[in-house]
């Protein structure tokens, strides 16, 4: 069992000629995941990696033709938003924005036009989820999984690969593995994937990745405690040697007016029943400890 | 991307809010012409105001009135090429001294947690808002803009009427939806007006008026957003970008310096991030943030040491990289090249692992880099090999 993406997934590709786009859809598919479709508008008709998959000018009519269900988007910045609400609008339910630099603005009515919709966007600005041994979608390398039951939950890329990989060797298998994204707006929090996980009978204890501005690892972390509480949980905070106001390169990470700091996120995050680890290699010892025996 | 208050001033004009005249100043001659300007037109006195990009610069004493043209050019000599938090005041704003009857303050921010836009108004201005927050909530009101549609006029009128402005509805509903009609139309991040002034000006028939202007203004940009905004990047202020950082942003790479001995180059924000907090942990001392971003060629690698290698405090490097999107190989390439050609020479511990990490692994050893297999190992042997670390 997984959440976000999985077995059901019938993934289409925006922006699946480009060079991201199509190196990504091909790593994506040689996982496993059922890349079914592409949408780039004008290359409608012609066929991506190696002529298995269909190139489609709207999302609309790879919905209609192949019954995608999730998409992951490769567009640069310029397009990426008009991008997510085309996904939203066509049916697609849960989307994928990889692309990074959108304008932070530009994804307020985006947000706003997803959840009228009823989907769900994860991102910009993340790199994707995998579901170890059924699917991946996004840019996550896929050797660093091995399947199993903890749920991994990050704001980072390759901070989030450091600590599946550090699982991984220590024998701890995954659920799902979900990225967030480092952008000021996004489309699904630290709360939603932990509400998901919660209901998710495949997953059994919980890792946590966040990093320092805003404060949405304590808003996690206020609703863990309540309704997580006899789930092993371990988590680690990037940014605790960070100055203040400096923006440590996510446009959402940076401590200003003393909010935002890694100390007040630790603190709520034990508070919470959370063990915190100091350094990402620490994170399966922990989880051990913390009583998961998977 | 910060800008200076005379620009943002510009901005906000641009978008028809009131805002009274001011000058820039870069020598005591301009300042005194300017200030010679503002008494001719009736001031009684001026105010001169350094223009600085970080913030205190009152309590630094960057802001003095001055009430003839001979006093307005000494406290003219006084703040120019002052020191505020190690920023030397090269400018300086010269305006007619309002007269102040209240001190408000709003503003429009990106409220992350929301998702929307935030407008926040006060009846108590001139003082840090956080202070106001901290120490009386309820002297702040809050309203969302609506995501689609914007700040509506019956959002701006409530925010106006809780402020205790209802003298003045007209003006402050404009002010309300000018912050966020200036957010929108520069992808500004924050606009913020404090103090926001009922002032006491006369007409023109020479009969007292009260007013509301907007007597400071600071905004922020999104960086992310200058790309379709050309003409914003002229305001970026060379006097207060470090040279490294020019040469970072030009490469396209994330860097931020800090004061230890240990250059740090690393793939994404968070891993970045971690890498410099394990440095701290082993006993050293992060020279920088540098996040060399997804993708990153042979070319790019190579910019970042030239400006790791510059810091004349740097004496270990330590390289961590998780391929993804990134290959191992390229990095390694460009660590190859960087250090043929690198006039000086300082231990460097390499670790690549991820994309390509095998062909990264023999180019490295070929080239004989020393290198580490974990990120905790990596940070050790980078303190170990940091003379700074040792002493």
């Amino acid at each position: 069992m997984s959440i976000l993406v999985g077995p059901e997934t019938r993934l289409v590709v925006q922006g699946i000629t480009g060079r991201e786009g199509e190196f990504h859809s091909r790593q994506m598919r040689d996982y496993g995941t059922a890349v079914v479709a592409g949408v780039t508008p004008g290359k409608g008709g012609q066929t991506a990696l190696d002529g298995f998959v269909p190139v489609f000018d709207t999302v609309a009519e790879a919905v209609r033709e192949t019954g995608a269900n999730t998409s992951c988007i490769f567009v640069p910045a310029g397009g990426a938003p008009d991008a997510v609400m085309e996904a939203a609008a066509a049916g697609i339910a849960t989307i994928f924005c990889i692309t990074e630099g959108i304008p932070a603005l530009d994804m307020v009515p985006v947000v706003e036009v997803v959840r009228r919709a009823g989907a769900r966007l994860i991102g910009p600005n993340c790199p994707g989820a995998t579901s170890p041994g059924s699917a991946k979608v996004g840019i996550i390398p896929g050797s660093i999984h091995r399947e199993g039951r903890v749920g991994v939950v990050s704001r980072s890329g390759t901070l989030t690969y450091e600590a599946v990989q550090a699982m991984t060797d220590a024998g701890l298998g995954q659920s799902t593995c979900i990225g967030i994204g480092g952008d000021p707006i996004i489309g699904t929090t630290f709360l939603d994937v932990l509400q998901l996980f919660a209901e998710d009978t495949g997953t059994e204890a919980i890792v946590l990745i966040g990093e320092i501005g805003g404060a949405a690892e304590e808003t996690a972390a206020a609703w863990a405690a309540e309704h997580l509480r006899d789930i092993p949980k371990v988590a680690f905070i990037a940014g605790r040697t960070a100055p203040e106001g400096k923006r440590m390169g996510h446009a959402g990470a940076i401590i200003s007016g003393g909010a935002g700091t890694a100390a007040s996120k630790v603190a709520a995050l034990e508070a919470a029943g959370f063990r915190v680890a100091d350094s990402p290699l620490e994170l399966p010892t922990l989880l051990r400890d913390a009583g998961y025996r998977g | 991307m910060k800008i200076q208050e005379a620009d943002a001033k510009s901005l906000l004009v641009a978008q028809g809010l009131p805002v009274p005249g001011w000058e820039v100043a870069h020598n005591v001659e301009e300042a005194r012409l300017a200030a010679e300007r503002f008494f001719a037109a009736g001031a009684q006195q001026v105010v001169i105001k350094a223009q600085v990009l970080v913030g205190g610069r009152g309590k630094a004493g960057g802001v003095k009135l001055a009430s003839s043209p001979d006093a307005a050019e000494r406290v003219a000599s006084t703040i120019l090429g002052m020191d505020i938090k190690g920023i030397t005041v090269r400018k300086i704003l010269v305006a007619a001294a309002a007269d102040i009857v209240k001190e408000l303050y709003m503003s429009a921010v990106l409220d992350r947690a929301d998702g929307r836009i935030l407008l926040m108004g006060s009846a108590e201005g001139g003082v840090e808002i956080e202070q106001v927050a901290a120490a009386n909530p309820d002297a702040i009101v809050r309203v969302h803009a609506d995501p689609l549609l914007g700040l509506l006029d019956f959002q701006a009128r409530q925010v106006v009427f809780a402020m205790g402005l209802g003298a003045h509805l007209k003006a402050g509903v404009a002010i309300a939806k000018g912050l966020v009609a200036t957010m929108r139309a520069y992808d500004a991040d924050l606009v913020e007006i404090n103090p926001l002034a009922i002032v006491r000006e006369l007409d023109a028939a020479g009969a007292p008026v009260k007013r509301l202007v907007c007597l400071d203004a600071k905004v922020t940009l999104d960086d992310s957003a200058l790309p379709r905004h050309p003409e914003l990047e002229a305001l970026r202020d060379p006097d207060e970008e470090d040279p490294a950082d020019r040469k970072a942003r030009e490469a396209g790479l994330t860097f931020i310096k800090l004061d230890g001995t240990i250059g740090c180059m690393v793939n994404g924000a968070g891993l970045a991030m971690t890498t410099m907090d394990l440095v701290k942990r082993a006993g050293g001392e992060p020279a920088n943030f540098l996040d060399i971003g997804g993708g990153a060629r042979a070319d790019r690698v190579a910019a970042a040491m030239r400006i790791i290698l510059a810091d004349p405090k740097v004496d270990a490097i330590l390289v961590n990289i998780f391929g993804g999107i990134t290959r191992g190989d390229e990095v390694a390439r460009g660590l190859i090249e960087a250090r043929a050609v690198q006039e000086r020479d300082v231990p460097m511990i390499v670790r690549i692992v991820g994309t390509n990490a095998e062909e990264a692994a023999a180019l490295l050893e070929e080239a004989h880099f020393t290198t580490a297999a974990s990120l905790d190992e990596a940070a050790e042997k980078a303190v170990k090999a940091s003379g700074g670390a040792a002493a």
